[in-house]
């Protein structure tokens, strides 16, 4: 981990920022583990032992942190995150036999990224578009009344 | 800005608005055309109508009589993208760009309107105003008062809708107390699902003496099948705004903090802007309107953790933390965030309190039933025709949400059952569809109004799929704090894969009870107590599944996959 970090990049300047704001203040974890996980992608180990350091958080606490949400991944993420809702609208519409397709197309089950890391697959619980369930999305972009026959015409405008 | 300046501002803002609110204007406009930008919408193309339209509009030379506005969700998704084109409020729906052409021509320039654009009920009648429309007749809207109406970020238009006239007033004539006395004489209750009264949750945190009190809004709506929350911030960001303020003048806080779900970037972006936009006109920050009163607001984007939206896992977060619940007492109006009083309200109680306080306790009072209040906001989805984002006084029957308001179950199956309150409530079988709708009658029934989700499922649909479904849900979202949701929960899911694969056994249904009476007793927080409340209650009513899943080894509804009959697994 570490090497795919973008280090004195331009990106680095806002979390420099962020570092000093929140100096000392273990109130501003989220914050700041939030706007690493969005300009790197993921959250590197180095960057989480500085948060620790700059923030006065145990590493421990950090890394309890970064487990519990979601949001955060300490694997490099696919190049397109697709995001496939689960909600009860979507559920009870189809969605499960999207998801199988989608699986089958990308070769690896929800919750991973192909090898050749072009997708990444996470299953989220309602996106509170139940009005044109089922839902998905593809780096935010939304594809509505998704079916499995979709599925593919959908993936492969993303290389 | 001053209280004068304000009147001043609305003066103009409403002759802005007034085409829409059937007044005649002062200005040339003669059409005002809003096309709905709700994520619905946005979701099925509503962008590229919208430059249709402003093409054809231009191309025709009639830029300066018919004005384009962009508004949030109008509340029929399934119909999007929809324009509604005032003064009569004519309501078009699945508009396409190329439908633009005959809009401008037929409606814009002769005055005639596209009958085939119109909602078409399922007797085929055609409803082409929104006031003939039955999915909107029986509605009331007060927290979505706005929603559909204005521009999402225009404080101008949201000030023409009586906008921060409820902050002025408290400001100029009312005490804290009489603030707290009036929500408390509105019967209001918490919308995000467990009803405590709004009024006495803010007498307590009036009461403590304290160097420091925080507001808080609880905008991480997590409930699958759930987005009213998202459409008021999206959609009326500053009905929210005043309203924290309000609340920070009524129980002596200077300091708010919305924390918006990661999962709802829009909102977060219309809300971001609004509080700079009321930073800027001096309606937040320091000293509003002039007086001695300060406040301010700020954002905390969630996570992802759907256990933040209670509301001490909330706090938490804020905090940096984990998002781990924690027992009350104390409760957050004694030891809140930061350890200090703090007032915690969902997006949908804020959304109602600027109406309360004009228009009086005793007006919110006079709608609903006699212990349930005002009007609650539910989004009906699943297999129903009109779905959308939907508001009505409490008492209405479940018979008039779904016939009526969302105009019965497509395909010509039969309704099944409703389910409301998300992974906290339950289902209501047909047998029911006549009962009044407010917190008391759903409980009853074993089922709760939660923050206002309402999946209609039809014959297809397997209750005990559904209630894997939802299990499967808080065991995944269970922040594994506390044993009984931890395990619980799990060992729980368990059994209902095996039932759902055939493998079900004799005792499967009273061990499940038996879980999940412990799970309701003895876990930490609401989520782990109402977890059980899926199974509990397709159990109560559909108990029959159940047992040929596990006697018959078949799926009545056809959903599970189950092995042949004969075979051994």
């Amino acid at each position: 981990m570490g090497a795919e970090c973008k280090c004195h990049c331009e990106q680095d300047n806002k979390l420099d920022a962020l570092f000093a704001q929140y100096k000392g203040n273990p109130n501003g974890l989220i914050v700041v583990m939030a706007a690493i996980q969005e300009t790197h992608g993921y959250l590197p180990k180095d960057l989480l032992i500085k948060t620790a350091e700059e923030l006065g958080v145990p590493l421990s606490d950090v890394y309890g942190v970064a487990t519990f949400y979601a949001a955060f991944s300490l694997r490099p993420r696919g190049r397109h995150t697709v995001n496939l809702c689960l909600g009860t609208a979507c559920y009870v519409k189809g969605a499960p036999e999207v998801q199988a397709m989608l699986e089958k197309e990308m070769g690896i089950k929800a919750g991973n990224t192909t090898e050749d890391r072009r997708f990444s697959l996470d299953l989220v619980r309602c996106l509170g578009a139940c009005g044109i369930a089922p839902v998905m999305t593809v780096n935010g972009e939304v594809y509505p009344r998704m079916t499995a026959e979709k599925v593919a015409e959908v993936l492969a405008k993303y290389e | 800005m001053n209280f004068a300046e304000l009147e001043l501002l609305r003066a103009t803002a409403k002759e802005a608005i007034k085409l829409r609110l059937g007044e005649e204007p002062s200005d040339n406009y003669k059409y005002h055309v809003l096309v709905c930008g709700g994520t619905g919408c946005i979701s099925i193309g509503c962008q590229n109508t919208l430059e249709a339209l402003r093409k054809a509009i231009d191309s025709h030379g009639l830029q300066d009589t018919v004005k384009v506005v962009v508004t949030g969700c109008m509340g029929t998704c399934e119909m999007g993208p929809v324009i509604t084109v005032f003064p009569e409020g004519y309501y078009y729906c699945r508009v396409q760009p190329e439908d633009a052409e005959e809009i401008v021509t037929s409606h814009l320039k002769l005055g005639k309107y596209v009958e085939r654009l119109c909602y078409h009920a399922a007797d085929g009648s055609v409803q082409p105003r929104k006031s003939d429309m039955t999915f909107f007749k029986k509605q009331k809207r007060n927290a979505l008062r706005n929603c559909g109406l204005i521009n999402q970020t225009s404080i101008e238009e949201y000030i023409a809708m009586d906008g921060y006239k409820a902050l002025a007033k408290v400001l100029q004539e009312m005490t804290p107390q009489q603030v707290v006395d009036e929500v408390k004489k509105s019967g209001l209750r918490g919308r995000g699902g467990a009803g405590f009264p709004t009024g006495v949750k803010w007498q307590f945190v009036l009461d403590q003496k304290a160097d420091q009190k925080y507001i808080v809004c609880n905008g991480d709506e997590g409930d699958p099948g759930a987005f009213m929350d998202r459409s008021v911030l999206e959609d009326d960001p500053y009905s929210v705004i005043e309203a924290m303020t309000i609340g920070g003048f009524a129980v002596g806080a200077n300091k708010g903090y919305a924390y918006i779900r990661l999962e709802y970037p829009r909102a977060i972006e219309h809300f971001t802007k609004a509080l700079n936009r009321a930073r800027e006109v001096g309606l937040l920050g320091n000293n509003i309107l002039g007086t001695d009163f300060s406040f301010d607001i700020e954002i905390r984007v969630g996570a992802g953790a759907f256990v933040c939206g209670e509301e001490t896992a909330l706090l938490a977060s804020i905090e940096g933390r984990r998002g781990e619940p924690r027992p009350r007492p104390p409760f957050p109006a004694v030891s809140g965030l930061f350890g200090k009083p703090t007032v915690i309200n969902n997006v949908e109680t804020w959304a109602n309190i600027c109406p309360i306080i004009i228009n009086g306790g005793d007006w919110y009072a006079s709608m609903g039933t006699e212990k349930s209040k005002g009007t609650k906001v539910f989004t009906l989805a699943g297999k129903i025709t009109n779905t959308g984002l939907v508001e009505v006084p409490m008492g209405i029957t479940l018979r008039e949400m779904v016939e009526d308001i969302g105009g019965g179950v497509p395909g010509g199956k039969a309704f099944k059952a409703a389910q409301t309150g998300g992974p906290s409530g339950g289902c209501i079988p047909a047998a029911y569809l006549d009962t009044p709708i407010d917190y008391e009658n759903l409980a009853a029934l074993g089922s709760i109004v939660g923050s206002g989700g309402m999946i209609i499922v039809d014959e297809g649909t397997c209750m005990v799929d559904l209630a894997k479904f939802y299990l499967g849900f808080t065991q995944d979202e269970s922040c594994g704090k506390c044993t009984p949701c931890r395990i619980g929960t799990k060992r729980m899911l368990e059994i209902l894969e095996r039932i759902t694969k055939g493998l079900g056994k004799e005792g499967d249904l009273e061990l499940l009870i038996e879980l999940a009476n412990s799970i309701k007793a003895s876990a930490l927080c609401g989520l782990g107590q109402t977890a059980p409340n899926p199974v509990l209650s397709t159990l109560r009513y559909f108990r029959d599944e159940y047992e040929a899943h596990i006697k018959d080894k078949t799926c009545p509804a056809g959903v599970c996959k189950m092995p042949r009959k004969g075979l051994k697994s």
